[in-house]
């Protein structure tokens, strides 16, 4: 045994600092035993859009499981619509995803016209694009100003606040709802445009341009934001299509899909000139980015839809009374959160026999369990807020 | 022109790509294939045997590139067998009471034997076809329905069959997560059976039936028709 404090001398300084340094180190390289520890999340948070909770098991920073816990906003839609007439219905599907009301409507309406074999004369249909397209911008501003703040800047959602306003503003005064226009109905829209609305809605387009700029410089530019969703939540495109992820959540994995284009619709996408973005990452960067384009995009295709308006009808002769023959249809269209669909079954009577509802949020979400693993919690707000969901979509 | 109409006419009557998926189908299923209905141009129905449920759901993903799962739901054919009883007194006053006599069970698209069926849609992002599958599950009167789940063909199909398993009280065979998923812990029911009442009907009247809104457009000729009336 030697004694190993015989060659140490107390009085030498830097002999004492090694030995400190030493020790310091082997405390650090110890595996420390931590305690799991089990971290609530919502229901209310600014990064849920509404009241979701999560059950966050950690070890440490570390994500162990993730488990998202819905129901606290389920209204029972899919019940409801039982005992509601076709044209009631639409006021009710407008509150599933409330920032883009007018898409919800749309895809109903067109299941319950290819029962009855309706169909909507061509300046309707060009009004319901437009106003879809515009209910777009107005949902993905949002995300585009949410998702900076989620991250720590504050700045841009003012910016979204401000510019979304001339959107909605537009949307109130041709349907005279910002929120839940319950504009669509069976066979046409409710009511031609206001007189100055095209070139009021043109200008508009314009100011979201420079907001779609603005964030490039301000939010996609920024080298912290980019360092904070580069590489954080990344999925892979075979896993996206079976959690069946749809719209830019799937964009963003490269998949090239977009009901738009690929989908025979009787709305007028099939008119336009435009072009579908996709990105290779599958990141949470990726997502915003797509996302940005796709606004762009849109306000491009507004302004094409306004300029070629045909003039015409705005509703099909249909009867006063709504029933619609008995039978089955599946209609599905992208709206801003993605693929959402509905499948009436109808008996023939006032009231749908059965609707399911197939939103794209309870989808987009049911990722989450898979796709929180193993993340650091900083990175649960990133991914959930580049995810894009609302409640009310995914709790119908 | 009316040549030229008439072909295009027959050309969308005869739907090659679906009829082939759904031959496919029944190559690959034998006797687990039952029906088939397709709406030329615009989409697919199949109806299997339950016990075909998984091995369908593995073809399609893998032989027919239909990767993207849509959703999983179910439907219960009973007709509402409360008729116009759960309504509020002052629905009776406006309509009346009509008997309460259920009527016959039917079936939609594809048939069906069983008061409970599944459906599952899946989807083609390659190809941009869909296809809606279903299956009769448990016996006629709706007992005991059971099905086997898919999550090993997708993974996303978890939530979907919880809330399936919820709603409808359809047994999910191998499912190792089944907790209730919208409802609240320990609630009794399966709430979108036919056979479970709606109570809040019974205390509201049905909203706005009585005052069909006027169409536009229409409003105009009423006003007309009026003025007419009135000369």
């Amino acid at each position: 045994m030697t004694d190993v404090t015989a060659d140490l001398d107390i009085n030498d300084s830097e002999q004492l600092r090694y030995i400190a340094a030493q020790a310091a180190d082997a405390r650090v390289n110890v595996e420390l035993e931590t305690e799991g520890m089990t971290l609530n999340i919502g229901p209310q948070h600014p990064a849920t859009h509404g009241t979701l909770r999560i059950v966050a098991r950690l070890d440490g920073e570390l994500v162990i499981s993730a488990e998202p816990i819905m129901g606290y906003m389920h209204r029972g839609y899919e019940k409801l619509t039982e005992v509601r007439t076709y044209p009631q219905v639409t006021t009710l599907i407008n509150r599933i995803d409330w920032v883009g009301s007018f898409a919800n409507e749309v895809p109903f309406i067109l299941a319950a016209e290819e029962l009855m074999e309706v169909e909507a004369p061509p300046r309707a249909q060009y009004i319901r694009t437009a106003l879809f397209e515009m209910g777009r911008i107005a949902n993905i501003m949002l995300f585009l100003g949410d998702m900076a703040v989620q991250l720590g800047g504050v700045t841009a959602i003012f910016y979204a606040f401000r510019d979304r306003e001339f959107v909605l503003n537009q949307i109130e005064s041709a349907t005279g709802g910002r929120f839940h226009p319950n504009f669509n109905r069976i066979g046409g829209v409710k009511d031609d445009l206001p007189a100055g609305w095209i070139a009021e809605t043109k200008s508009s387009m314009q100011k979201v341009r420079d907001f779609c700029d603005e964030m490039e410089d301000l939010v996609v530019g920024n080298e912290i934001f980019q360092s904070r969703c580069r590489g954080v939540g990344v999925i892979p495109a075979e896993k996206a299509l079976e959690y069946g992820l749809s719209g830019a959540n799937l964009r963003g994995s490269g998949v090239d899909w977009d009901l738009r284009r690929d989908e025979d619709s009787p709305l007028a996408w099939k008119d336009l000139d435009w072009k579908v973005w996709t990105h290779p990452d599958g990141d949470s960067f990726s997502r915003y980015w797509v996302r940005l384009q796709e606004t762009r995009e849109a306000t491009y295709m507004v302004e094409q839809l306004l300029d070629g308006l045909p003039s015409g009808p705005i509703m099909a002769k249909v009867p006063r009374i709504i029933k619609v023959p008995a039978g089955e249809s599946y209609v599905q269209t992208e709206n801003p959160l993605g693929a959402m669909g509905y499948y009436v079954v109808s008996k023939g009577e006032l009231t749908p026999f059965r609707v399911k509802i197939r939103t794209a949020s309870f989808s987009n979400m049911s990722i989450s369990p898979w796709l929180l693993e193993g993340v650091y919690v900083p990175d649960i707000a990133t991914i959930l807020a580049s995810l894009y969901f609302i409640l009310g979509d995914i709790d119908r | 022109m009316s040549t030229t109409e008439e072909v295009v006419e027959e050309e969308v009557v005869t739907d090659t790509v679906r009829e082939a998926i759904a031959k496919a189908f029944a190559d690959e299923l034998g006797d687990g294939f039952i029906e088939q209905h397709i709406n030329p141009g615009s989409d697919l129905w199949i109806r299997i045997a339950a016990s075909s449920w998984v091995d369908a759901a593995l073809f399609a993903r893998n032989k027919l590139g239909m990767t993207w799962l849509d959703f999983i739901s179910a439907m219960d054919w009973l007709p509402n067998p409360y008729g116009r009883e759960m309504e509020s007194e002052q629905d009776w006053v406006v309509h009346g009471k009509e008997d309460a006599t259920p009527e016959e069970m039917t079936t939609g698209i594809a048939g069906g034997d069983t008061r409970f069926q599944m459906m599952m849609r899946l989807y083609s992002t390659e190809e941009h076809i869909g296809v809606t599958i279903k299956a009769d599950v448990g016996d006629v009167a709706g007992a005991a329905p059971a099905i086997e789940s898919l999550i090993p063909v997708y993974a996303g199909a978890s939530w979907h069959e919880r809330e399936v398993w919820e709603m409808f009280g359809i047994d999910i065979i191998g499912h190792p997560d089944k907790r209730v998923l919208y409802l609240p812990t320990g609630f009794e029911g399966n709430p979108m059976r036919k056979d479970y009442p709606l109570v809040a009907r019974r205390v509201k009247p049905w909203p706005g039936i009585v005052d069909v809104e006027a169409m536009p457009g229409e409003a105009d000729d009423e006003a007309d028709a009026a003025d007419g009336a009135d000369a």
